[in-house]
């Protein structure tokens, strides 16, 4: 069956027990579930620059994700990102030390800023 | 292992040069030319330029958000297709970036235990042998999707609207499997739990809940087959949990522990991750307003969008011209999607194509002439229970459930 053909089915199936949300089959041709192995692709990004602020970005935010999610980010303004700062802190467990999380939001807003 | 390239990277340069042909400036435009394996989504204020990769596993071409746990954006070129939405274009998110990148599917097993009389466990395979399969079209939908066009702007994954995607899942119902481990009176909700897990091990788990009633309706279910196909990888495979109608933070991926609660969760991730001010279905609240209660995010609202035609685009003036789009209904589904082309004044009605269920993508057609000049085309949802999308758009801190009437700007000549 190619896709074509399977959706109609399924369709016309549906139609047939329009009554019912849910469609009981037992599928013609169950797929096959193999063993998987991947490998996620890297991020070599680092965030610009070698102030204090740059390297404590690099040290602490890029442990658990990549540099990206922050260069994605609009921008959100200096007090925005000392809250998120202290949210990674604080509710996601990074270990940023008390006197950097300024140090890290200052440097976000100055990146954003700049554009 | 290979996979077909899929054409969709040449459809959006083709509709970028389009764009560029007609000189739209700068809200549709990078002032210099857009590299080829760049797109622009476009989201206010910026920044909006986002890579298009084909380097993640199991996955075609995607729009890049984050690689680190990758979150993957499906081009909205693909749901121009139909209204299934293709595996391998089917978007990716993740939570924490301890993924595992092996699965064999013999040995990974789901535990179902907590407040039970007896606690069981599963392999993919018994789920298969020992439950009734049951076949059910639905709409995954992330809560943020369309964050990017949240204004003011909010932080978060910044999608465009992307971050959905429509499938036939086939598996077993979660009841089945409830009633085979026997929910013990006084049960309350039943925690989710997959395998990823932070890179720092005192984070928090990513783990969600449902009341035990909506566990136990018989729509939820426990699928190891989105279209024909086993689930890729980065969509949970072996299994993931599928909630009909509700926001995508509830499927869980790679379901590892299914735990009965006694009482209700209030981790993390319930709350206040995941909240919405407690007025669905509009989830609205003033930017800083003070003292707003908010609830976990829960049922879906009606969305539709024009597929074949995208902003910048050039249609021709003066004669009937085909517009056409998808539509759902969030938690029930759509009765009907009409067009506006006078900015909202007056609507006409499309024509729905055929009908998957009321959890599905529905199609919908219709045939507009349009003056010249540029023209707005707007789409708007009314699901089975008279909910209709709004005019204007809500607001949250969170950057959750978006279902503003869209519009599409077409420049008819």
């Amino acid at each position: 069956m190619n896709d074509t053909q399977r959706i109609t089915a399924l369709g016309l199936a549906l139609a047939a027990f329009a009554a019912t949300a849910l469609l009981l089959t037992s599928p013609a041709q169950a797929v096959t579930l193999k063993s998987t192995s991947v490998k996620l692709p890297e991020s070599t990004r680092v965030f610009p620059g070698d102030s204090a602020g740059a390297k404590a970005a690099n040290s602490y935010c890029l442990m658990c994700h990549s540099v990206g999610m922050v260069m994605n980010q609009p921008d959100l303004g200096k007090a925005a990102w000392l809250v998120e700062v202290n949210k990674m802190k604080n509710a996601f467990k990074a270990p940023i030390p008390e006197d950097q999380v300024a140090v890290i939001a200052d440097y976000i807003d100055s990146i954003k800023g700049k554009k | 292992m290979t996979f077909k390239k899929p054409d969709i990277d040449t459809i959006v340069r083709r509709q970028l040069l389009q764009a560029g042909a007609l000189g739209l400036g700068s809200a549709l435009l990078a002032r210099s030319a857009l590299a080829a394996d760049m797109v622009k989504l476009p989201l206010p204020g910026g920044p909006d330029e986002r890579r298009l990769t084909h380097a993640f596993p199991q996955k075609g071409t995607m729009i890049l958000q984050r690689t680190r746990p990758p979150l993957l954006e499906t081009p909205f070129s693909v749901y121009d297709k139909g209204v299934f939405t293709p595996v391998n274009e089917f978007y990716v998110r993740w939570h924490w970036a301890d993924i595992p990148t092996h699965m064999d599917p013999k040995t990974h097993t789901v535990t179902i235990g907590g407040h039970v009389n007896k606690e069981l466990k599963f392999t993919v395979f018994d789920l298969m042998r020992k439950f009734k399969h049951v076949e059910l079209a639905a709409v995954n939908q992330c809560s943020g999707n369309s964050r990017g066009y949240f204004q003011p702007r909010v932080a978060g994954g910044e999608w465009s609207n992307g971050a959905m995607g429509n499938a036939r899942w086939v598996g077993v119902r979660l009841k089945d499997v409830l009633d085979e481990a026997g929910v013990k009176p006084g049960a309350v909700q039943v925690q989710f739990e997959g395998s990823e897990r932070p890179v720092i091990a005192t984070a928090p788990n990513l783990k969600k809940s449902l009341n035990v009633d909506h566990a136990r309706d018989g729509e939820v279910m426990i699928a190891w087959e989105m279209n024909g196909q086993s689930l890729p990888l980065l969509n949970g495979f072996p299994f993931r949990l599928i909630v009909p109608g509700w926001y995508a933070t509830y499927w869980t991926k790679m379901l590892q522990h299914v735990t009965v609660l006694d009482h209700e969760d209030t981790n993390f991730w319930m709350h206040p991750a995941y909240t919405i001010p407690d007025n669905w279905p509009q989830a609205n609240m003033t930017p800083g307003e003070k003292d707003v209660k908010f609830v976990p995010i829960n049922k879906m609202v009606p969305r539709s969008f024009v597929t074949n035609l995208t902003t910048g685009a050039k249609v021709p003036a003066g004669r009937p011209e085909l517009v056409r789009g998808i539509a759902f209904g969030g938690d029930t589904g759509v009765k009907m999607v009409e067009l506006s082309i006078d900015g909202g004044k007056t609507w006409m009605p499309t024509q729905l194509g055929r009908d998957y269920g009321k959890y599905s993508f529905r199609q919908w057609t219709t045939h507009v002439k349009l003056d010249k000049g540029a023209q707005t085309l707007m789409a708007r949802c009314t699901n089975s229970d008279g909910l209709q999308q709004p005019m204007t758009p809500n607001w949250n801190p969170g950057g959750f459930m978006r279902n503003v009437v869209e519009t599409t700007t077409v420049m008819a000549v």
